[in-house]
This record gives C-alpha cells, sequence and structure tokens, in this order.
C-alpha cells in the first residue's frame, strides 16, 4: 500500500497493471472499482489539450483522497489523470479503488469522479478542424457533488 | 510581492501565465485585486469581463473573491475546471 496515489502525467497507463496494483500483496481485498475516462470523438474532433496547475494539482486530488478514505474502508486508491496532447480514443483519466466490499469501492469511485470534475484544476482545450475552443464546465458538476454532502 | 497566475482562457487573454506584483494600498481582497488588475489593460479587462465565469485558488486552494490576500500569497485565475 505504499505505492503512489496520484499520477498526473502525458504519457498513457496500463489499466491491468494498475488494476492489479491495487491490490498487490493484500489479502483482504474483495472488491476492485475501476473507471476509466476517454476522449470522446464526437464533432470531428482532432486532438484535445489538457492544462493544470501543476502546483495545486496533487494536493487537490489528494484532499479528496483523504475525505473518501474518511467515508469508506478503502484498502488502496490510485488516481491517474493525463495531460498534454491527447487524440479521441485516448485515456485521460484512471481511478481504481480497492476495499473489502463492492459498495465501499463503488462509492469512493464514483466520489472520487465527481470531486475530481467540479475541483481538480485541469482545463481542455479541443482542436477541430474549423479551429479550437476551451471546453465550457456544464455546471452539472457542482450539482452532482451535492449528493455526497 | 504576491503572485499572480493565470490558466486556459485567462491566460490567453491576459497574455501571460504568471507575474508578481506588489499588491497596491487598499488592495486587501480578491475582488480588490481584479479590480486593480482590470484598470491595467484591455486584456485584463476582456479577462475579468464576466467575473462570475472565473474562480480563483489562493495558496493553491480553492477560495471565493472575498477572501483576504497578502504579500507573499499565490493567487491562481482560472475557468470553472473541466478535467475528468
Amino acid at each position: 500500500m505504499a505505492v503512489q496515489e496520484i499520477s498526473i502525467q502525458s504519457e498513457d497507463f496500463d489499466v491491468s497493471i494498475e488494476t492489479k496494483a491495487l491490490t498487490e500483496g493484500c489479502n483482504d481485498a474483495g472488491a476492485v472499482v475501476t473507471f476509466i475516462g476517454i476522449v470522446r470523438g464526437d464533432n470531428e474532433l482532432k486532438l484535445m489539450r489538457l492544462e493544470h496547475y501543476p502546483a495545486m494539482t496533487a494536493p487537490e486530488i489528494g484532499k479528496h483522497i483523504d475525505e473518501a478514505k474518511r467515508r469508506w474502508p478503502i484498502i488502496s486508491v490510485r488516481v491517474i489523470h493525463r495531460i498534454g496532447e491527447l487524440k479521441p480514443g485516448e485515456n485521460i483519466v484512471f481511478v481504481g479503488v480497492a476495499s473489502a466490499h463492492r459498495r465501499a469501492a463503488f462509492e469512493a469511485t464514483d466520489f472520487l469522479m465527481d470531486y475530481l470534475k467540479s475541483n481538480a484544476p485541469f482545463w481542455k482545450f479541443e482542436e477541430r478542424s474549423e479551429g479550437g475552443n476551451w471546453v465550457k464546465a456544464s455546471g452539472k458538476e457542482s450539482e452532482e457533488i451535492k449528493r455526497w454532502r | 510581492m504576491a503572485k499572480i497566475l493565470y490558466f486556459a482562457w485567462i491566460r490567453q487573454k491576459i497574455g501571460k501565465s504568471e507575474e508578481e506584483l506588489v499588491l497596491p494600498d487598499g488592495v486587501s481582497n480578491v475582488r480588490e485585486l481584479v479590480s486593480n488588475l482590470v484598470a491595467r489593460g484591455p486584456g485584463y479587462a476582456e479577462a475579468f469581463r464576466q467575473a462570475q465565469a472565473v474562480r480563483c485558488a489562493i495558496n493553491q486552494e480553492h477560495k471565493p473573491f472575498d477572501t483576504t490576500i497578502k504579500d507573499g500569497d499565490e493567487i491562481a485565475f482560472f475557468p470553472p475546471v473541466t478535467g475528468g
């Protein structure tokens, strides 16, 4: 469980390696839930560029991991978020949680994704053939975290 | 001196990603800093034209605009986040 919990990286991640690492050397895990976010290639998206606030990103995600650990009996957790240039179909984000039972793993993963989307300082820029635009926050994110209060 | 950071379209409108400045007299919170910045040029004015579309963090934590600031703080301005 001394594995690194948060990575912000430009390179891709290997889902099976990350998933396996969540329960390595541990006999009390009975459930692993993983979420993988992918670049959706709608409206002829050519490229997505992800910018972040390096000094804030990992501490902000860390706060929500700490909160998730207070709420659920988590055995291990892993959050990976990619930055830089990503093409449609590529992985953007990985959240994995191991716990003794499924409910805690499902809920903690859902919680972490909601807080990641509403609070982690990332911004997406979409490039299309006719130009580019910054992705607008839908406003749904701040609604979705209300269910965790 | 305070360090001011700009991200995403706010960075593009202002034309720089960061700057250091001595907090002027009369600037004690984020809202007052924004008013002061807006007077510095059209890029700033454009970036903060819809202040409700701008978020801020002080020393890497999300904070509201009425938060007190002081020299030595790192103050970041950015649009609502869109990661994940």
